[in-house]
């Protein structure tokens, strides 16, 4: 006991001492948290358009109008033929054309029906998508306008009509930063975790202190507790910042118990630490470390379920996220931070990550020879 | 008893195609309380046969014993009471001098306090600057700190990897002389260096040559088992006069020794040497040398 007290005394020396390791701890969450969910946004913006107006109409103008008015697009350019509008596309300088037929609004009164072209940009998949749903919704819309002022409806609508009513649960503005925020602290806790201890361990073996180390009776047991628990100890400390920033810059409170969550952030970061640890005991140098780490870091974001849903990934991709333990503290953390789940609602998780815990440990501390 | 025992200690590196024989049958025993010097050129096995013997590698073949515990099965043990100063200096840079040491002292459950005088002598020498961090100390005070920390459980065997390579001239004699005050104090030492001229200092010395041991005596014994005529030669033109001494049917081995060449004959050929010498037309200046440690160890390499 009184070796490990002496062990934990010099790292939390040495943590200290290291101001960029410092800087990083607690500029890093700032950062992240504070930049990220801004620009992390699921809502597209800005799709710049062009209208090819052939009609030059009230209903023309009265459509590019409420199109503008929504505020997704930037109306960059309305010209009068094709071939300029797509030269435009070519350019970068637009993302989506709107060409709107001469006889628009004639065809309109008098035939009760017209058509619009759209063109779509689909080098960004995302931006193309979504940008021509705003588009065809915002129509639809209009399309509803001018059909209650020319059309008589007859007592009885003959045709059925089924009306969608929404009601966002958890989240009832839709407000993607509330599971973002929360997503993107997980992703800071494993981050750091996993790459403090893995760095930790192999700069010792690099400068060759562990070689001193090993020589005295130092039990390979208390020397990676003593790895262990400072780092454990920061991570909990960047975890509370990080729920600070979240609530006061984001107003997010956790609708569940916050001891829950502690709960499994603290076994969720015994786990990320054992990984570290384990990492360190495979590699020789720094920059392995951080290479493994990198390379697991980037499956464990893009599988983890911060960006793209779980469940509309193919079989193998979410066989694959049931060992990313970033994928349970996503989940978790967001079913009490957003629904209020209980200790109950979240055990198989916890157990899980228990287990990973109990697995990444073992491996490393069976892995760390003090003689090869 | 013999403090360190070693017998035929095999260790080998790579794997398959390209397997290096670091140490290849190694046997020799270390009296308790004996400053025992392992001199050897760089790659010659002698850090690996350190790590053997501070139980952080593992030998392919042979047993080994510190202190009467097997390195292998009582690793423990050894750990216990064995001090060891790599070669590399590996204490925490970015700790101070007074916590390196309190920490080493700790880990192995004691106190500076409790060891005091035994590294009173070293210590006290860095002492003024205990709260500098250890990274920013000279290499003389490196030494002395590294020093301090393996001694500082009292340790009874003491293992030295090249403690004084890229020290200076006057901190190597200091050192060397703690080393003897050290061993007054019953500690057994085992020290390697590349350098022959350290040798002298040591009780006994093993010369060690691509992992293979050439001699093992005393440094009087080692320069008296010399057995043949040493010359020095110094001429104007030392250059062609080495290459000439090569030539020379009279001569075993010729090798640059300071200002002078050191010749090794056959047999009693100086005469023939002298007049061989003439007829090249050399102005040169002849006399008879006394063997040292480098003389012995150039001889043993020629023939093994």
């Amino acid at each position: 006991m009184r070796t490990l007290k002496f062990l934990l005394q010099k790292e939390f020396r040495q943590i200290f001492r290291d101001p960029s390791i410092l800087r990083l701890i607690f500029i890093m969450p700032v950062i992240q948290l504070i930049m990220l969910p801004f620009a992390a946004d699921y809502e597209i913006k800005n799709i710049k358009l062009v209208v090819i107006d052939h009609d030059h109409s009230s209903y023309s103008r009265s459509l590019v109008t409420k199109i503008t008015s929504s505020g997704y697009f930037i109306l960059t350019d309305y010209t009068g033929s094709f071939n300029q509008a797509f030269e435009k596309i070519e350019q970068d300088k637009a993302d989506l054309i709107l060409e709107i037929p001469a006889s628009f609004e004639k065809d309109l009164v008098k035939e009760s029906e017209s058509k619009i072209f759209m063109a779509v940009n689909a080098i960004n998949g995302v931006k193309a998508g979504l940008g021509s749903s705003y588009l065809r919704s915002i129509i639809q819309e209009y399309n509803k306008e001018v059909r209650t002022e020319w059309i008589q409806f007859p007592r009885f609508n003959p045709e059925t009509n089924i009306e969608v009513v929404y009601s966002n649960w958890f989240n009832s503005s839709m407000n993607y930063k509330v599971f973002m925020v929360p997503g993107i602290l997980v992703l800071l806790l494993t981050m750091v975790g996993a790459n403090l201890t893995a760095i930790n361990i192999v700069k010792e073996k690099e400068i060759g202190t562990i070689e001193q180390i090993n020589v005295t009776p130092v039990r390979k047991f208390h020397f990676i507790l003593g790895k262990l628990i400072p780092f454990w100890v920061l991570g909990l400390l960047i975890f509370s910042i990080g729920l600070g920033i979240a609530r006061l810059f984001y107003g997010i409170i956790p609708a569940g118990n916050i001891l829950t969550i502690y709960l499994f952030a603290a076994v969720y970061l015994f786990a990320v630490l054992g990984l570290g640890l384990l990492i360190s005991t495979y590699a020789d140098n720094q920059q392995q470390a951080m290479l493994i780490s990198f390379f697991l870091m980037m499956i464990f974001i893009l599988l983890g379920g911060l960006y793209t849903s779980i469940d509309s990934m193919p079989g193998w991709a979410q066989a694959i996220t049931k060992a990313n333990p970033v994928s349970y503290f996503i989940e978790v953390i967001r079913m009490v931070v957003l629904k209020g789940s209980s200790l109950a609602d979240i055990k198989y998780q916890l157990l899980t990550i228990l287990g990973f815990a109990i697995v990444l440990n073992g491996w490393a501390v069976v892995n760390y020879h003090k003689r090869s | 008893m013999s403090a360190v025992i070693i017998n035929n200690i095999i260790k080998r590196y790579g794997s398959k195609k390209a397997v290096i024989t670091a140490l290849q049958g190694i046997s020799f025993d270390v009296k308790q309380g004996e400053l025992f010097g392992i001199i050897g050129p760089d790659g010659a096995g002698k850090t690996s046969l350190f790590r053997i013997l501070t139980t952080l590698l593992l030998a392919d073949e042979g047993t080994a014993t510190v202190d009467g515990f097997d390195v292998v099965k009582d690793y423990k043990s050894i750990r216990q009471r064995v001090g060891y100063m790599p070669g590399k200096f590996s204490l925490y840079q970015d700790l101070t001098v007074k916590e390196n040491l309190d920490f080493f002292a700790t880990i192995f459950n004691t106190t500076v306090e409790e060891n005091y005088v035994l590294i009173k002598d070293i210590y006290s020498q860095i002492e003024p600057f205990k709260d500098r961090k250890a990274g920013k100390l000279s290499g003389g005070m490196k030494q002395k700190l590294a020093l301090s920390c393996a001694l500082i459980h009292r340790p009874s065997v003491l293992f030295l990897d090249e403690p004084t390579t890229g020290v200076d001239a006057v901190s190597r004699k200091e050192f060397w002389e703690m080393l003897t005050r050290l061993k007054e104090q019953g500690i057994t030492i085992l020290v390697s260096t590349p350098y022959m001229d350290e040798a002298s200092l040591c009780d006994r010395v093993a010369l060690i040559q691509s992992g293979k041991i050439l001699s093992i005596n005393t440094p009087q014994g080692i320069v008296d088992s010399f057995g043949k005529k040493l010359l020095a030669v110094k001429s104007n033109d030392m250059l062609h006069l080495l290459k000439d001494l090569k030539q020379c049917k009279e001569v075993e081995d010729a090798y640059p020794f300071g200002e002078y060449h050191h010749v090794v004959l056959k047999k009693d050929g100086e005469e023939l040497l002298k007049s061989y010498l003439e007829q090249k037309g050399y102005l040169f200046k002849l006399k008879e040398a006394k063997p040292n440690i480098e003389d012995c160890f150039m001889a043993l390499m020629k023939t093994s």
